[in-house]
């Protein structure tokens, strides 16, 4: 069985096409993955069109943006593109200069300060589109609606912030300045202290019952109001979050994105080379000498599996060496996630096995492999709560029988710095191996 | 068995075709009673015969007579459904396309074979065979660089390396120019002078004259002939045809015996 095996890596290394993919790709992969992970999303270009006057104010209650800050505000999220006017910023976006314009108008900071009056006029920002492209445009409008969001968030906090100022004035008093004068403002307390020093002088009757009522209707306002100002506060965010995280902890999202990386580049090359190999015995008519009274049937699958699960591992093992310039790999934990890969390996090469030995022919072969291996692939990534009942339950049956899904599992846990034990993944994996291995076997029959 | 101190460069004759009578050594390789089906339809029923050291048997019969399938029987690659094969002191299976693996060299496939053949010197067979085919030379280039004619010779002595009695060769010459062919027949009857058995199939009635000294019939599966080229011509009525059975080549003699027996 080890000719047959060294044999397979012989041809292998003969064929400069195949161990040259064999190298470049995982690393080609990390090096791509790894870009991915350690940058950040590419900002979108956006084009802006302030019309505001240089000298106007955004804001109200004291606190005031200028046009600069209003810039900076918006171009600390997108790449921006300074517009002349409307026209060119939608030319720019017409001409794929840029993914959106921002056009604020002449009047925003007023009909933002009136929000805050007795005449509050809606403030409007105009946002242009190109409606060609819908994927961009969904990205637009998810940005803007998060921009849109935490700007009427930050403008409720203002008023909030104002109408506290104001509450406190009136409950404690103070000094107030208004077009230009300063005023001096008792407050509702010390109102109270002095009408309840003015009672000891007033003799019963009826000024006194006057002055008790202003008293109590002093002490009220006093109790209300002091309650107005965690409602405004609450106004601003009725409702607050507090996550609490139940069951196993999810992976690291670097953690999972380079498992996912690894279990990926771990199937096409197992399930390909070991699919294409077997039938490759057959297109070269080896299989039927090789049959006659030298090996058994057995045995070539046995070489096969060997084939695949090593140069499935080399590449696992380049893929994640890769990746580890770009993210935290923890190599400590290889006595846990070497064994993943080995058995992940090992049931890609008997699912390939399988496969080359039911194809008979390389192009049938990879074709099957490639067919069947993508689309289980792509299924086991789809989270379980995201479909209903029946279809979880028939992709969980799909992935299961597959083993991406065990392999990605045990490869998430094995490289996951706190990951849970990994001994049904492996279970899972050798069970899948087995079986996969007397498809092949029986297969092998009718070669 | 003699065929390695017999290089090509000092191959005999090849042996007058037919010899004048049936061999009376043991046989090399035997065949009895095989029965083989493919679901419901039997391609084989009871088709038996002996092959003797140093004979040369051709099979014929048209297109699914069942010669590949006997052939793989005899080696050892199908299990017949009944019947037995003693296969004498090893049978050397050559498929029809030449089993070798393309990307690697000449003395690669060789050792390898070597090897899996359980060899305790498996660099001195490869020399011993590239000696016996004439491909020292070529004995580090690629298979898929040499000509069909060469990978053939290459082909047939992989079958060789177990030292078989028997020589089984499934078409051996198909997709062959003459000149290949002959090549690659003085190459087989060196090894027949040597002692080795050949059981060969193909459809070439020319070639089956020419270098098998009995012809097996095979149609639809049942041994319709077992002889000499003669007796294959004398077993043709001859008012059937003009002239006598002597004035008929073979061919003629053995698509009249094909209409003969009614099929």
């Amino acid at each position: 069985m080890r000719w047959l095996l060294l044999k397979d890596l012989q041809i292998l290394r003969r064929s400069p096409l195949q161990l040259a993919l064999l190298v470049i790709y995982p690393i080609a992969i990390a090096l791509l993955v790894g870009f991915a992970l350690t940058r950040g999303p590419e900002q979108s270009t956006v084009a802006l069109y302030n019309a505001m006057p240089p000298e106007a104010k955004l804001g109200f209650g004291g606190e005031e943006l200028e046009g600069a800050e209003i810039r900076d505000q918006l171009c600390g999220r997108v790449d921006c593109v300074d517009a002349d006017s409307r026209d060119q910023a939608r030319q720019l976006v017409e001409d794929g200069s840029a993914t959106a314009a921002v056009v604020i108008p002449e009047d925003l900071g007023e009909r933002i300060a009136s929000l805050a009056s007795l005449n509050p006029q809606r403030p409007e920002v105009e946002v242009i589109v190109n409606g060609s492209s819908a994927v961009e445009n969904e990205i637009v409008d998810d940005r803007i609606d998060a921009m849109l969001a935490e700007a009427n968030l930050l403008i409720a906090r203002r008023i909030s912030e104002a109408a506290h100022r104001y509450l406190d004035l009136i409950l404690e008093g103070g000094r107030l300045s208004l077009l230009g004068q300063s005023f001096e403002v008792l407050g509702l307390q010390d109102t109270e202290t002095i009408l309840r020093e003015l009672r000891k002088e007033v003799p019963p009757g009826a000024e006194r019952r006057q002055l008790e009522r202003a008293i109590r209707f002093a002490g009220l306002a006093t109790d209300n109001l002091n309650l107005a100002g965690p409602l405004l506060t609450a106004i601003t965010q009725p409702i607050e979050v507090n996550k609490t995280e139940v069951g196993d902890r999810a992976p690291g999202l670097d953690t999972f994105a380079v498992a996912v990386t690894a279990t990926f580049a771990l199937m096409f090359v197992t399930v390909l080379l070991v699919a294409g190999s077997l039938a490759l015995e057959r297109e070269e008519n080896a299989f039927s000498r090789l049959t006659a009274g030298l090996v058994t049937r057995g045995q070539i699958l046995m070489a096969k599996l060997g084939l695949g699960t090593i140069v499935g591992f080399f590449v696992l093992f380049v893929l994640l060496a890769g990746l580890s310039l770009f993210v935290p790999i923890d190599w400590g934990r290889a006595p846990v996630w070497i064994p993943a890969g080995l058995f992940g390996a090992a049931a890609f090469a008997a699912a390939g096995a399988a496969l080359g030995a039911a194809a008979r022919d390389v192009r049938a072969a990879t074709l099957a492999a490639v067919m069947i291996a993508l689309p289980v692939a792509l299924l086991s990534l789809v989270p379980d709560d995201a479909v209903g009942a029946l279809l979880e339950g028939v992709i969980q049956v799909v992935t299961a029988v597959f083993p991406f899904r065990p392999a990605l599992d045990a490869l998430t846990a094995g490289l996951e710095v706190s990951g849970g034990s990994i001994w049904l993944y492996l279970l899972h994996l050798a069970v899948l191996t087995v079986a996969y291995s007397l498809l092949a076997r029986a297969s092998l029959r009718r070669f | 068995m003699s065929y390695r101190s017999l290089p090509m460069a000092e191959l005999p004759s090849p042996p007058p075709p037919g010899p004048p009578g049936r061999p009376v050594r043991p046989a090399a390789l035997a065949a009895r009673g095989i029965v083989k089906k493919f679901g419901d339809k039997e391609v084989l029923s009871e088709v038996g015969f002996e092959v003797r050291p140093g004979e040369v048997v051709g099979l014929i019969g048209p297109n699914g007579a069942g010669k590949t399938t006997l052939l793989s029987i005899l080696a050892g690659i199908t299990p017949p459904d009944a019947g037995r094969v003693d296969p004498g002191d090893g049978v050397g299976w050559v498929p029809q396309q030449a089993a070798l693996y393309r990307r690697l060299t000449v003395s690669e496939n060789l050792r390898l074979f070597a090897r899996l053949q359980r060899s305790d010197e498996p660099d001195r067979q490869v020399d011993e065979m590239l000696e016996l085919t004439g491909l020292q030379d070529r004995r580090d280039d690629q298979v898929s660089k040499l000509s069909g004619g060469n990978q053939q010779r290459i082909n047939i002595a992989i079958g060789l390396m177990a030292d078989p009695s028997v020589l089984l060769l499934d078409e051996p010459s198909v997709g062959l120019d003459p000149a290949q062919r002959a090549r690659l027949w003085e190459f087989v009857l060196g090894l027949v002078s040597g002692g080795t058995a050949v059981a060969f199939s193909t459809h070439d009635i020319q070639e089956v004259e020419r270098y098998a000294a009995r012809i097996i019939v095979l149609d639809e599966g049942v041994e319709i002939f077992d002889g000499t080229a003669d007796e294959l011509r004398e077993a043709v009525i001859t008012d059937a045809l003009e002239g006598g059975a002597e004035d008929r080549d073979l061919e003629t003699s053995f698509l009249a015996f094909l209409g003969k027996a009614g099929r």
